[in-house]
């Protein structure tokens, strides 16, 4: 490492202006390769992306494909399944998001204190976290089947359902499927972060609270999760936009069925795509969920600013 | 009460334990059951006989010991250009005031909101006029793209917990800035570096939905895409997919387990500044 690039001492020009050109420069070459990747691999398709939600553009007719302004955003409108895709989304987003926080967040809380085994112990509830999601999707999709696995008789004997049989064939229930492998997966990651998080509050702030004579649970309302909130929007914030975004779990145990009734938003855009071949209408469906998820996220960094005052 | 207590704390602990790994216990029982008993002993919590023909076929017979490699190439491959990438986005938002930053920033929060479903056929058309469709290489360069953004978050933070002090001693003493970072402050980053190499490694190992469509031919499919051909054949013997599966979870659950403690401290220091 004796010569390097930014060595102002190689360059031909006068070594005082060069040297402050560089300096100037400095900061663009550390980050230059990184956002042109991110830029040309993700801004660029996502352009292309939009500009197709306004094109007539369907793979098996070339011949009709062109601009068709707001054709596809007009179909979709009147279309059933986008309405109950839109409608699952929501479902799938709020009840798996919602189990992941508590759920990590009681894990967070038992890991922070030291106990025998506790080091095991983490790295075996945090082993869902590795397992990849298409993976966990056959794996819950085989538990819930009644032949081969013993949950849905579990599940009867404690009388959540009314007899051992499959809740993904079951229309009203299908969706609850993936919800659940989603949650499984998913409680690792907010543990980690709640973790990082609860090991950063001072703690002579619980001592002091202590000698004022303060009770486990008003420490906890009144220093902790004072100092989890911005984390956790945060954390709340990107686990939300990536749950909504991710088809692959839906895809792999439901399909979107029995008839749609588990049917989300990016499984929509997916199946649309490669099933319909309906590129135009896929990407239109795909757009309609981004706007929505930008506004979410304005909301919520909107509420995460009144909570700092 | 206090023992009652403990013992309250101890019954929590377990159910988080057995709701964690029942799954995986069950992933192993299938590949550890035979065919015939499948069926017949599909609930009992072990079966009656086990045995390990299903894990012989996936290693010497079945195609998957090539996809298990193409996607060590692909996620080490990954996770190393990742590392190296985010360390530089990081150490610019770390240690610099420049113009642009925050829009910087802002762009690649704003990144995460993409719905990526959509991307799939745009960049198919971008990737496939310079060759990268079908090729490995070009599911790096899709992989890394997509983690870099958090990774760079990652690093952010991990650089945030070095004091500033330490280089610009190692400048006065004669060092450019460069050689500071390469012999000063990244030996100090090791845990940070290897916990980003870790969850990259992780999250390429996952994907699947690019790897189904950017991969066509068989001696370079991925593993998930090897496994989901599985389900999609008639006649799935699902002893010999749970031991493919089984097998597959080996390399990221030793990656996880290596860097989830350094994971923590990481967010740990980066979150003291909120």
């Amino acid at each position: 490492m004796s010569t390097t690039v930014n060595d102002p001492g190689r360059t031909g020009a006068s070594p005082r202006t060069s040297r402050q050109r560089l300096t100037a420069a400095e900061p663009y070459l550390y980050l230059a390769p990184g956002i042109a990747i991110v830029a040309l691999v993700m801004l660029v398709p996502l352009v292309v992306g939009v500009s197709f939600s306004f094109q007539n553009y369907v793979i098996f007719r070339p011949a009709a494909r062109g601009w068709s302004g707001l054709e596809n955003y007009a179909e979709l409108w009147s279309d059933r399944t986008f309405w109950l895709a839109l409608a699952n989304t929501a479902k799938w987003t709020f009840w798996s998001v919602l189990f992941q926080i508590s759920l990590g967040l009681g894990l967070a809380l038992i890991l922070e204190k030291p106990f025998p085994g506790r080091a095991i112990f983490q790295s075996l509830v945090f082993l869902p976290w590795a397992v990849p999601t298409f993976l966990s999707g056959l794996n819950w999709q085989w538990l819930f089947n009644p032949i081969v696995s013993p949950l849905p008789g579990m599940l009867s004997a404690i009388g959540m359902l009314d007899e051992p049989r499959n809740i993904l064939s079951d229309p009203d229930l299908a969706l609850y499927g993936p919800i659940t492998a989603m949650i499984w997966w998913g409680v690792p990651f907010f543990a980690i972060t709640l973790l990082a998080a609860l090991r950063s509050v001072p703690s002579d702030l619980y001592e002091a609270a202590a000698i004022d004579g303060a009770t486990g649970w008003e420490a906890f309302r009144h220093i902790t999760v004072p100092f989890l909130l911005p984390m956790m929007t945060i954390t709340i914030l990107l686990r939300t936009v990536w749950v909504a975004n991710s088809p692959e779990l839906i895809f792999v145990m439901t399909g979107g069925g029995p008839a749609n009734t588990s049917q989300t938003l990016p499984n929509y855009v997916f199946t649309s795509a490669y099933s319909s071949m309906n590129f135009g209408y896929a990407s239109a469906l795909a757009s309609v969920l981004m706007v929505l998820l930008v506004f979410y996220s304005i909301f919520l960094l909107w509420i995460r600013g009144r909570l700092g005052q | 009460m206090r023992i009652v207590t403990t013992a309250g704390i101890w019954l929590i602990r377990f159910a988080y334990l057995a709701f964690a790994l029942f799954p995986l216990l069950w992933l192993l029982r299938i590949a550890l059951t035979p065919d015939q008993l499948l069926y017949t002993e599909g609930t009992t919590l072990w079966p009656s006989v086990i045995t390990f023909e299903n894990f012989r076929y996936v290693i010497e017979e079945s195609p998957f010991p090539t996809y298990f490699l193409n996607t060590v190439i692909v996620s080490l491959g990954t996770a190393a250009i990742v590392t190296v990438l985010s360390t530089g986005i990081g150490y610019a938002f770390s240690r610099f005031r420049f113009r642009g930053k925050t829009a910087l920033m802002v762009f690649l929060v704003i990144t995460q909101l993409f719905p990526i479903v959509m991307l799939i056929t745009p960049l198919y058309q971008i990737l496939a006029p310079v060759g990268l469709v079908d090729t490995r290489i070009g599911l790096v360069v899709v992989f890394t793209a997509f983690n870099l953004p958090f990774a760079a978050f990652l690093m952010h933070s991990f650089f945030e917990g070095i004091p500033r002090e330490l280089e610009q001693a190692a400048m006065i003493d004669g060092c450019t800035r460069f050689q500071a970072l390469i012999r000063i402050i990244l030996p100090l980053m090791l845990p940070g570096v290897g916990a980003t190499l870790g969850f990259v490694f992780t999250a390429a190992w996952s994907e699947l939905l690019f790897s189904l469509m950017l991969i066509s031919s068989e001696a370079k499919k991925t593993f998930a895409v090897g496994l989901l051909s599985f389900v999609g054949r008639s006649g799935v013997d699902w002893g010999q997919m749970m031991a493919a599966a089984t097998l597959a979870l080996i390399p990221p659950a030793i990656f996880f387990t290596a860097i989830q403690k350094y994971l923590v401290g990481g967010l740990t220091a980066g979150a003291i500044k909120g």
